[in-house]
C-alpha cells in the first residue's frame, strides 16, 4: 500500500503530470518574485495575498456572468495598478532599508490584505467554474482537468511575453540596468523611481494572472496565501535570481517533488516535505543570498 | 497644571474602576435582563459561520423575549447577550471568555463557533464555574476532559459520519466494505476519522487508503489518482468547506468513479450552489434539516424555523444557526426549572435537561455532549441545474430514497 505508486506505473504518469503543470503555475508566481527581489531586494511576504486578491478578481467577474478565464487579462491589468499604488504608498519607504523592515512591511501588508479580502468577499470558500471539461489518457487511467492545462499554457505565454519584453523594450531593459547597479542606472538617466514602480506593478500583475488561474484550478480564501508565498520563494532560492529558465524548473521540479512525497511519504508529510528540502537548500547554499546580490541577466 | 491633570486622570480611572466592580457583582442579572456571553467570530476566518451562529442566538433571544421571555421566582425575565469578536483566534476567545467573566460580571456563557474556540475557552469557564451552553464545538475531545460546566446541543464529531458507513454496509448485503479516506489534520477532521475507524472495525469493512491533508492543501488529485487505481466502495471526505469544494473539484474534473461518496461541511460550502451539479449524489452529514419532524413552541416546526429565519436574515438557515437557537431554549429550560440564578443550580437543571427542541431532543451525557439526537444525512440531488440537498437516513426522516451507487461519470451527463 505505501508505495502503491510503484505497483501501478500509471500512477506514476499521472503524478508526473499534476506536478509538472501544478509546478508551472509557481514557477509564475515565483518568477514575479525573483524578478522584484532582483531589482528592489525586498523579498514579498505578501506575495500569495496578491495571489488570491487576483484570485478575487477573476471571481467576482465570474459572478458577473463573465468567464473566468477572462481574469488572466483583467486581473493582471487591475493589479497592476495595486501594486504600482502599493509601491508609492509603502514599499518605496522600505526600498533602501535592509531586508529586514521589507519582510516586516510586506508582511504587514499582507495581514491587510487578507483582512480587507475577508471584509470584502467573505470568509467563505470560492470555487470559479471554468467547465473546460477532462483530458483521458491513456484508456481513461490517467486524467487531466482542462483548466491545469489551460492555466500551464497561460502561464507558459505569459512567461515568454515578459522575458521578450524584458529584452526588447525601453522599461525591461532600464529594470535590467537598475537591477544590476541602480546608482550607476539613475546616473545614466533611468528614473530608478519609477523603475521600481513599474516591477512592483508588473510583480502584482504576474500574480493576479496566477490568481486568476487559480480560480478555476483549485480553490480561493482570503487566508490562504501564505502557501503560495513560500513556495515561490522556495521556487526562488533553489532557482537564484537572475535565472529564468532556472526558476521555470525548480517550479516544475517542486511540483513534481511534492506530488511524489504525497504517494512515497504520505499526503501528511507532503507540505512537511516540502519545508524540509527549504531548510536543507538553505541550509546548503548557507544563505549566500542574503549577502550576495544577484541580478537579472 | 501638569499636576492637578494628573490627579484629575487618577481621579476618573478611580471612579471608572470602583464602578466597574461595582456593577460586574450585579450584572448577571440586570433589572428584568439575564445576561449572556459570548464570544464570537464576527472577522476571520470563521467569521461567515460566526454570523452564522450570532444570528441563531439573536433569533432566540428575540422570540423566547417577545414570547414572555424567562419566568424565574414568579417574575418574568428577559435574554441580553454580550457579544465580544475573537478574531476566529483561539487565544482571543480565551482572553475574552476572561473578560466577559471578569470584568462584565456574565455568569452564564453561550459557546463561540467551532470546536478549536470552544476548546480555548472550556477551561476558562470551567475555571469560574461559570455554565456554557455551546452548539458550535463537536470535537469528542471537548467532552472527555470531565468538563462539569460544558453542555453541548450538538451531536460529537465522531458520529458525523458513521451512519454513512453503516449505509455502504447495508448496501453491501451487510458485508465489510473498503473504505477509502482523506482527512484534514485539525481536531474536527480527525474525530470524524475516528467514528470511521470505529465503525470500520464494527462491520468489519477495511480501510484501504487514509490519508491525512494538511490544513494548508488545496489540491487533493494524488489522493483521488490513488482511489482511482484502487477502487474503494466508500470514499470519505472531511476537511471543513474548503475540503468539500475541492473534493468535488477534482473528482469531477479526474472522473474519479466511486460507488459512494461521503463528505462533511456540504451546506456551509454551499456545494450544491457552487458546484451545481457535479455535486450530485455527494451524501453529506448535518446536525439538522429543517425537514426533520421535530417540534416546540418557540420555533413550532423546523420548516417554520426556516422561514421565520429567511424572513429576518434574507438567507436559509444552515444548522449552525439553528443548533445556535437551540442554545438558548436550553437555556431558558434550565432557568425555569432551577427557578434561580445561583450558578451550580443552574448547571445542576442543565444535567437533567430532557427536551424536544425544533432542531431535536436534547439530554446530556455525562461528558456534556448531547446523546439524544441522531446525526443525519442528505444527499445532493439535482433537477436540471437545480441541486438541492434531500434526508435519505436515518430512515425515519427520509424524505428521499438512498441513490446508491453513483453512476459513472461516463453515464453522467
Amino acid at each position: 500500500m505505501d508505495f502503491l505508486i510503484f505497483k501501478a506505473p500509471m500512477l506514476m504518469v499521472q503524478a508526473s503530470l499534476d506536478g509538472i503543470l501544478l509546478g508551472i503555475l509557481f514557477a509564475l508566481i515565483a518568477y514575479g518574485m525573483a524578478l522584484q527581489w532582483g531589482v528592489m531586494n525586498i523579498i514579498n511576504i505578501a506575495q500569495g495575498d496578491l495571489v488570491i486578491l487576483g484570485g478575487y478578481i477573476a471571481y467576482t467577474i465570474y459572478l458577473w456572468g463573465i468567464h473566468p478565464a477572462w481574469g488572466v487579462i483583467i486581473s493582471p491589468i487591475l493589479m497592476f495598478f495595486v501594486g504600482w499604488g502599493l509601491y508609492k504608498l509603502v514599499i518605496n519607504k522600505v526600498v533602501d532599508r535592509d531586508l529586514f523592515i521589507s519582510i516586516l512591511a510586506t508582511f504587514g501588508i499582507a495581514i491587510v490584505f487578507q483582512q480587507l479580502m475577508n471584509f470584502i468577499f467573505g470568509a467563505d470558500v470560492v470555487v470559479a467554474q471554468s467547465e473546460y471539461g477532462t483530458t483521458m489518457l491513456f484508456d481513461n487511467s490517467v486524467t487531466l482537468p482542462n483548466s491545469k492545462i489551460f492555466s500551464a499554457f497561460i502561464s507558459v505565454l505569459y512567461a515568454i511575453a515578459l522575458v521578450i519584453y524584458m529584452k526588447k523594450s525601453k522599461l525591461g531593459r532600464a529594470i535590467r540596468a537598475t537591477a544590476q547597479n541602480a546608482r550607476a542606472a539613475k546616473i545614466l538617466g533611468v528614473d530608478t523611481e519609477k523603475v521600481y514602480a513599474a516591477t512592483f506593478g508588473i510583480n502584482a500583475a504576474l500574480c493576479g494572472i496566477a490568481g486568476a488561474l487559480i480560480s478555476i484550478t483549485l480553490t480561493l480564501h482570503p487566508y490562504v496565501g501564505l502557501p503560495y508565498t513560500v513556495r515561490s520563494f522556495m521556487i526562488v532560492i533553489v532557482a537564484g535570481l537572475g535565472n529564468l529558465p532556472a526558476v521555470a524548473v525548480s517550479g516544475m521540479g517542486l511540483g513534481l517533488f511534492e506530488e511524489f512525497a504525497d504517494y512515497i511519504l504520505g499526503t501528511e508529510f507532503r507540505i512537511g516535505a516540502v519545508f524540509l528540502l527549504l531548510v536543507l537548500i538553505l541550509v546548503y547554499r548557507r544563505f549566500k543570498l542574503s549577502k550576495k546580490r544577484e541580478y537579472l541577466k | 497644571m501638569n499636576k492637578i491633570a494628573k490627579l484629575f486622570v487618577t481621579f476618573i480611572s478611580a471612579i471608572t474602576l470602583a464602578l466597574v466592580s461595582f456593577t460586574s457583582s450585579f450584572a448577571k442579572v440586570e433589572g428584568e435582563y439575564i445576561v449572556l456571553g459570548s464570544a464570537i467570530s464576527l472577522t476571520g476566518k470563521y467569521s461567515s459561520n460566526g454570523v452564522h451562529t450570532q444570528n441563531g442566538y439573536n433569533m432566540a433571544v428575540d422570540r423566547i423575549n417577545k414570547m414572555g421571555g424567562v419566568e424565574v421566582q414568579g417574575k418574568k425575565y428577559k435574554f441580553e447577550i454580550i457579544y465580544y469578536d475573537d478574531e476566529s483566534n483561539p487565544k482571543r476567545a480565551a482572553q475574552l471568555a476572561e473578560r466577559l467573566i471578569k470584568q462584565d460580571g456574565v455568569h452564564y456563557m453561550l459557546g463561540p463557533y467551532s470546536s478549536g474556540l470552544t476548546k480555548a475557552i472550556a477551561p476558562v469557564t470551567e475555571k469560574y464555574k461559570i455554565p456554557m451552553v455551546e452548539a458550535n464545538g463537536a470535537s469528542r475531545s471537548l467532552f472527555t476532559k470531565g468538563y462539569k460546566y460544558l453542555f453541548a446541543v450538538l451531536s460529537p464529531a465522531n458520529q458525523y459520519l458513521e451512519v454513512a458507513i453503516d449505509l455502504a454496509v447495508e448496501k453491501n448485503g451487510g458485508k465489510g466494505v473498503k473504505i477509502a479516506q482523506a482527512f484534514e489534520q485539525d481536531a474536527f477532521s480527525q474525530d470524524v476519522r475516528l467514528g470511521i475507524l470505529d465503525a470500520a472495525k464494527r462491520t468489519g469493512s477495511e480501510i484501504i487508503i487514509d490519508d491525512k491533508l494538511p490544513k494548508e492543501l488545496n489540491d487533493m488529485a494524488a489522493t483521488l489518482a490513488k482511489v482511482k487505481a484502487v477502487k474503494p466502495d466508500v470514499l470519505v471526505v472531511s476537511g471543513h468547506t474548503k475540503g468539500a469544494l475541492t473534493a468535488i473539484r477534482q473528482i469531477s474534473e479526474m472522473k474519479v468513479d466511486v460507488p459512494m461518496l461521503a463528505m462533511t461541511h456540504c451546506d456551509a460550502a454551499k456545494l450544491s450552489k457552487q458546484h451545481g451539479k457535479k455535486s450530485e449524489f455527494a451524501l453529506c452529514a448535518s446536525q439538522w434539516h429543517k425537514n426533520l419532524s421535530y417540534k416546540d413552541k418557540f420555533f413550532g416546526s423546523g420548516k417554520k424555523y426556516a422561514k421565520d429565519f429567511q424572513k429576518e436574515f434574507g438567507y436559509d438557515p444552515p444548522y449552525q444557526s439553528a443548533e445556535s437557537s437551540a442554545a438558548l431554549l436550553v437555556f431558558k429550560d434550565a432557568f425555569e426549572r432551577a427557578n434561580s440564578f445561583d450558578r451550580d443550580a443552574v448547571r445542576d437543571a442543565l444535567v437533567d435537561t430532557e427536551m424536544q427542541t425544533f432542531y431535536g431532543n436534547i439530554k446530556f451525557g455525562p461528558g456534556g455532549q448531547n446523546v439524544a439526537k441522531p446525526m443525519i444525512l442528505f444527499q445532493v440531488r439535482c433537477k436540471g441545474d437545480d441541486c438541492e440537498n434531500r434526508v435519505v437516513a436515518p430512515t425515519k426522516w427520509a424524505s428521499d430514497k438512498f441513490y446508491h451507487p453513483i453512476p459513472k461519470w461516463s453515464e453522467r451527463s
